[in-house]
């Protein structure tokens, strides 16, 4: 095989820039890639490293996109709270209720608005409260972090959507990621009132367009897995909430200290997880 | 392989097409009430929430979009068009958006009408959800009230963009690949105000204007009705009702705090359209609920003229009986219910602010054409700052004049010293610089709104930064601001929390001490018997 054959399918990109995307989901399908196609996958070392995850995300139709906002401490969690759940809303359906021969009924996803309290911004969200705490958590243990880290305050989180692969045993589950939505934040510090006030304009009006950015990739309507027979919904969906279905996600955050760092780290464990092998 | 669409599947295309193009306009339209809009999940499906999610049918909107429509389907050629156009109260409209649903040639034949077809559909209206809160004709539409209001208008056929000026910019909601062509969901929003939009409609606090609420009934060039974007309105437009509309409202009685007896104590009842409200969140500048006040018949007269002027406030009463009053339905000074005084419509029986037995007295209050109203209202509020509103009363001394737009002489009541100045007269000052009585040079079209705009300008920003305790940020409360009185609610109140003592209460004013006039009260009562005659006949002259 060889990676010739891994290049079909979708690449992944960048919405800001062209550069190869390493992000922590990208690990992860890229092991995974690796584990099914055999060494012959194995990249050539760092600099054909980034082709390589590209073209592994390829084989598996996982999408990536990575989003970069520039925000005030006080405004990182409603500004990550609103791409998530922007992208939440679209990747959530109504309750599945299985009937006899196999067919379902899918129960009703209600919004609500969520006005912004330190941007000039207003978003739509699934009606879950559930789902809204589940995303506050994980962006709250973000903010958090990236409060505590240092001054330079860059960190990225990410929202990642997996399909779950049973496994015979010995071998857990896998989960295969599908879409991978990386947000790149990069904290600044504002001397005065007057900053913070335009600050928020600003900021909104960037979240406007990243909220078009996820509206545009949403609607190209690309790879979204089979609808699961009632035995399988639960390796496509999250069944667990009361009220709404999303598809099963995971956020994981990576904060780093300076820019330099982070690409080091990152591809020191690309490197290290595919030897693991 | 089967080219055609098989007659259910058509059938079913079809059905689809049409209310995803209802429910198309029903989320751009609830999008520009200037509220927020919340609906709940529901896990066991309903069977009416069309593409599963829940979103409010207005039947209004409803009845608009099916007039538009008139039984046909988007089309190459024929788009379905919502026009979202802003009007301000000196009577200048400006088109903002033009969402389009449009059907082009390109079909996509494999592909699986009843389910991909349908749930793409429900992705899109997902996106139209998320992309209208996005645009920038959002922002304006959750500030408008006083100033200006939002209208929309539907419209099937060629998509008409010249009203949007130069530079607009267009985005893209999402398209859907059907058999019979590719429906695209797009909008075209105009950019050159949204430059104007947030920083001076933010600066200015709501101008108290007198606001007289009607449709627009005459129709435009393209020949549709503009309508506000105000889900309780009264559907009289042309005099039709709509029985989902009287059979689904719940009237609910917002009741106000009495007040002394010299003023006035009305209810307000408003009604909600079919289930319960949407959550209002106290989120606007106005956490005030049901205030109301009256104005002039001559500013009815002036103001109705020639405006299409949008329902903000309910006008509750008869259309014979010039004073209306107005009442905002909720935050935000999105009225509940509209009323067509220009039409002589009573309206209201769709209205949602009836008054108790009491607006006789208020109303008897009212001199005709005098120049002023003066009224008590006190109203209850919800919303964060709720308990420093309730109980709160508040006297408003209105001038004629709708839309009084004046520029506010830059006193507020935080430089006047005297307590209880704003009662003193100050009518020849105003009535100078009442723009409805002396009207300005007829200006371009983008100055009125800056001018409306920045009358308030500096007031506003004081008002915005005396508040402490009760307010949020920007705190601009509705029918707070008046053009007659400068200074606004917050202001008032703390104006007027600690008043100066009574002199009669402090004992060092008093000449005499309380034991002095103890014994000069034997001969006070000494020299009254004496006088005892006199006192019957003057009390049977007051008999």
């Amino acid at each position: 095989m060889g990676m010739r054959c891994l290049a079909e399918g979708r690449g992944a990109y960048c919405q800001e820039a062209q550069r190869p995307i390493i992000e922590p989901g990208l690990s992860r399908a890229f092991r995974s890639a690796v584990w099914r196609r055999g060494s012959s996958a194995l990249p050539s070392p760092a600099g054909k490293a980034g082709r390589a995850c590209l073209q592994a995300q390829a084989a598996m139709n996982c999408r990536s996109e990575v989003l970069e906002v520039s925000v005030e401490g006080r405004q990182i969690e409603e500004a990550m709270l609103a791409v998530l759940h922007t992208i939440l809303l679209h990747r959530s359906t109504g309750k599945f209720h299985y009937k006899k021969e196999g067919t379902y009924s899918i129960g009703t996803v209600g919004t609500q608005d969520v006005d912004c309290d330190f941007i000039d911004f207003t978003y739509a969200r699934v009606s879950s409260e559930e789902l809204d705490r589940a995303l506050r958590k994980a962006v709250g243990e973000f903010k958090d972090a990236l409060r505590n880290s240092g001054s330079e305050g860059v960190g990225q989180i990410c929202l990642e959507f997996y399909q779950k692969k049973k496994s015979r045993w010995p071998f857990s589950d896998e989960c295969i990621p599908w879409e991978v939505w990386t947000i790149k934040v990069n904290v600044v510090n504002l001397a005065n009132e007057q900053e913070r006030q335009i600050c928020r304009e600003k900021v909104g009006e960037k979240l406007c367009e990243k909220l078009i950015n996820i509206v545009e990739v949403m609607n190209r309507h690309e790879y979204l897995p089979k609808m699961p027979t009632q035995s399988e919904v639960d390796n496509v969906f999250d069944t667990g909430l009361k009220d709404v279905q999303p598809y099963l996600y995971k956020v994981s955050y990576q904060i780093t200290d300076s820019l330099g760092s982070s690409v080091t780290t990152t591809m020191r464990r690309l490197i290290k997880d595919t030897l693991a092998l | 392989m089967d080219t055609d669409l098989s007659s259910q599947d058509r059938k079913d295309l079809d059905k689809f097409i049409k209310f995803f193009a209802l429910k198309t306009v029903q989320v751009i339209v609830q999008a520009r009430l200037g509220e927020k809009i919340c609906t709940r999940s529901s896990s066991s499906p309903t069977g009416s929430d069309w593409f599963n999610l829940a979103i409010k049918d207005i039947p209004e909107v409803t009845h608009e979009a099916k007039k538009a429509l008139s039984g046909q389907l988007p089309a190459v050629g024929r788009s379905m068009c919502v026009e979202i156009s802003l009007k301000t109260s000196e009577g200048d409209s400006m088109e903002l958006e033009i969402w389009c649903l449009e059907m082009n040639e390109k079909c996509d034949k494999e592909i699986k009408v009843s389910y991909t077809v349908y749930n793409r559909l429900s992705l899109l209206l997902k996106s139209l959800l998320a992309i209208t809160r996005v645009t920038p004709a959002y922002r304006l539409s959750r500030k408008q009230g006083h100033e200006y209001v939002i209208l929309y208008r539907i419209y099937f056929g060629e998509v008409q963009l010249s009203g949007l000026g130069e530079g607009f910019q267009t985005v893209r909601v999402g398209t859907v690949g059907t058999p019979l062509g590719t429906i695209t969901l797009s909008c075209a929003y105009r950019i050159n105000l949204a430059f104007m939009s947030t920083r001076q409609f933010e600066r200015t606090p709501p101008i108290m204007g007198i606001i007289i609420d009607h449709f627009v009934d005459r129709p435009y060039p393209s020949s549709s009705p503009m309508h506000p974007c105000n889900y309780r309105t009264t559907g009289e437009d042309n005099g039709a009702t709509y029985p989902s509309v009287e059979d689904s409202q719940e009237v609910c009685t917002t009741s106000f705090s009495t007040s002394p007896p010299s003023q006035c104590v009305f209810t307000v009842t408003k009604a909600h359209f079919q289930t319960p409200p949407p959550v209002v969140m106290d989120t606007l500048k106005v956490p005030m609920m049901g205030l109301a006040f009256s104005h002039q018949p001559a500013a009815l007269g002036v103001g109705s003229a020639d405006m299409g002027y949008p329902v903000i406030f309910a006008g509750g009463l008869n259309a014979a009986h010039p004073h209306q009053l107005i009442v905002p339905g909720k935050e935000g000074g999105v009225p509940p219910v509209p009323s067509q005084p220009a039409h002589g419509t009573q309206a209201d029986h769709e209205r949602m602010v009836m008054c108790t037995p009491l607006d006789g007295a208020l109303y008897s209050a009212a001199t005709p054409s005098s120049s002023e109203d003066t009224e008590t209202v006190s109203n209850s509020s919800e919303g964060k700052s709720a308990s420093p509103h309730d109980l709160l009363e508040t006297i408003f001394v209105r001038k004629v004049g709708a839309f009084v737009n004046k520029p506010i002489n830059q006193v507020t009541m935080a430089s006047l010293d005297i307590p209880f100045a704003m009662f003193a007269p100050k009518n020849v000052e105003l009535e100078d610089n009442d723009p409805m009585v002396n009207p300005p040079d007829s200006p371009d079209a983008e100055s009125p709104l800056q001018g409306s705009l920045h009358s308030e300008g500096s007031s506003g920003s004081s008002a915005g930064n005396t508040h402490d305790d009760f307010v949020m940020v920007d705190f601009k409360p509705a029918f707070s601001k008046d053009d007659i009185l400068p200074m606004d609610l917050g202001t008032f109140y703390r104006e007027f929390q600690n008043p100066p003592q009574l002199s009669s209460l402090s004992i060092d004013i008093g000449a005499q001490s309380m034991a002095e006039d103890l014994d000069s009260l034997p001969e006070k009562l000494a020299v009254h018997e004496k006088n005892v005659k006199e006192f019957d006949a003057f009390v049977e002259t007051l008999q």
